[in-house]
């Protein structure tokens, strides 16, 4: 099962150690990254491969208290909900 | 390939213009529960509901949290409860208690279908059933009812639309304490929709299956965030562009209105894409409208501006399922809407310019309240007029007023939640008793006779 992680926030270091740290204990290989800093505002977009230990919910459970911590937005949704939106 | 762009458009539409999923309704049969005795039947209601919709809320919260996109609120509807009342007589408020307990429950805010259909004629339990309804809306917090008048193919029956101004009257007296609040979960319908997921006029027809699940998305915030800074554009690249923002969010609507059906195992309705407004700052109707043009809502051309929206919101919608079906279009709620509240307050609305405005939007003459000595026969005027532009034009429309106990023009009225806040509107000061004392039946239009 395929998710995407988006990453928004102010930019601080270590954000990315810090959130391939939580998907890599939860078995969550990253297939495509990338990011960008615009005015001073992080954006990381992963691409993820889930595997069968974690459902999205329980994920984005993990990842929106590391994203607390780090004081930026972390959300993770089902690929399946950007494909239905912006392809025909 | 995904782009990142499209990434961050659907993470923002959530995130600040608030995209979400305004309701995944379950509609259940309920004939198999009739019986002689209303008790014996408003039993097994409750058993039949409670076992159908039990893993509703956690299903619609599970959902919501593997697409990111909140999922707002959870709800049943039932088939009209004049129908299963009629061998015991019609009163329904036995079954009323029981829906309201059951709506409990199950964790749910809603539950609609105590609903009667005298489109065309009223048996004696259904006259029954409707002298009930501000019994049933009195004794309970979260059943919703509704009452369909007329429809392009039957005319009006201006018997019911004269009973319907009393009962209006009658449950406001009945919720007195609370400000008339049973009329805001009471609605009069013409050309009333056997499919439509909200509230407060949800009822699962008699032409639907067994349980079946019906999404509504919505999604105001976003089509005025896609066309603010469009400033010299004209009006069919503004349609274009609110087409395909309807389109995208019809297609997040019915991803998980698949996933929902799928886990509770019952079919797929529909989707109904309904911008529907909330009181909260960026979840407009109203601000749509006055982006597009207008310096408020309720100035000339707004009826223009609100038939190319619900127009433009109709046609992305069909391109993005095959299944869009409900109300479909714009609401126009006075008191859910914090544009049309702004517009009502400094007087730049009023109930006229909503009546015309219903001739192109998806309902009615909705959330409107109106001053608490207004007479039932000009209810019952409000409601004749509404079920003609509705029978007229082979569209829905409905009412939805509160004559607010012990209030006047100009005083306020707070509701609370999504139900929201409204200034009384006036009413016009001259009287309709004559036209609906008449009763009978307005005849069906000439363009109903297609057989």
């Amino acid at each position: 099962m395929k998710a995407i992680v988006s990453v928004i926030g102010k930019d601080k270091s270590g954000i990315i150690a810090k959130v391939a740290t939580a998907l890599a204990e939860n078995g969550v290989n990253i297939e495509d990254i990338s990011q960008t800093i615009v005015q001073g505002n992080f954006t990381m977009i992963m691409m993820c491969e889930l595997g069968d230990k974690i459902s999205v919910a329980e994920l984005g459970e993990i990842l929106d208290k590391t994203g607390k911590d780090k004081g930026v937005t972390i959300r993770v949704q089902h690929e399946d909900i950007f494909n239905a939106m912006h392809s025909l | 390939m995904l782009s990142k762009n499209e990434i961050i458009e659907t993470v923002n539409m959530v995130d600040k213009e608030h995209l979400d999923i305004r309701t995944v309704t379950m509609g259940i049969s309920l004939l198999p529960c009739v019986r002689e005795d209303a008790k014996t039947t408003a039993s097994l209601v409750y058993d039949r509901i409670c076992k159908k919709a039990e893993n509703i809320v956690s299903v619609a919260d599970e959902l919501a949290k593997t697409y990111g996109i909140p999922i707002i609120n959870k709800r049943v509807s039932v088939t009209p409860v004049s129908l299963i009342t009629a061998p015991s007589g019609g009163d329904g408020v036995i079954v009323a208690k029981a829906l309201d307990k059951a709506a409990k429950e199950l964790g749910i805010d809603f539950l609609g279908g105590y609903t009667a259909l005298v489109q065309k004629g009223m048996t004696s339990y259904e006259r029954k059933f409707i002298e009930s309804i501000p019994e049933a809306l009195s004794v309970t917090e979260r059943l919703c009812s509704s009452v369909n008048v007329g429809s392009s193919k039957t005319g009006i029956n201006m018997d019911a639309v004269r009973l319907l101004g009393e009962i209006i009257k009658e449950t406001a007296a009945k919720t007195e304490d609370n400000d008339g609040l049973g009329c805001a979960k009471f609605v009069a319908f013409c050309n009333a929709v056997e499919d439509n997921p909200f509230m407060a006029g949800a009822f699962h027809g008699v032409g639907e299956g067994e349980t079946v699940v019906n999404v509504g998305v919505s999604g105001p915030g976003v089509v005025h965030h896609a066309i603010k800074n469009m400033r010299g554009a004209s009006l069919d690249e503004i349609a274009e562009v609110i087409k395909k923002t309807a389109f995208k969010i019809t297609r997040a609507g019915t991803l998980i209105a698949k996933r929902a059906a799928k886990r509770l195992n019952a079919e797929f309705g529909i989707v109904d894409l309904s911008l529907a407004p909330t009181p909260v700052m960026g979840d407009s109707v109203a601000h749509i409208l006055e982006e597009i043009g207008l310096s408020s809502v309720g100035a000339h051309g707004t009826t223009a501006a609100l038939a190319l929206l619900n127009d433009a919101v109709k046609k992305g919608g069909v391109m993005a399922s095959s299944s869009v079906g409900g109300l479909s279009g714009a609401f126009i709620p006075v008191s859910e809407d914090i544009g049309m509240i702004n517009a009502a307050e400094k007087g730049a609305i009023d109930i006229n310019k909503l009546e015309a405005m219903t001739a192109v939007c998806s309902v009615g003459i909705d959330m409107v309240a109106i001053p608490g000595d207004t007479p039932a026969s000009t209810i019952s005027g409000i409601i004749a007029d509404e079920a003609a532009i509705g029978m007229i034009n082979n569209k829905t429309t409905a009412v939805r007023v509160i004559p607010v106990p012990n209030k006047k023009v100009g005083d306020k009225v707070d509701f609370g939640g999504l139900l929201g806040t409204a200034p009384v509107m006036a009413v016009s000061p001259y009287g309709s008793e004559t036209l609906i004392a008449r009763g009978g039946r307005i005849p069906a239009p000439i363009h109903s006779n297609k057989n």
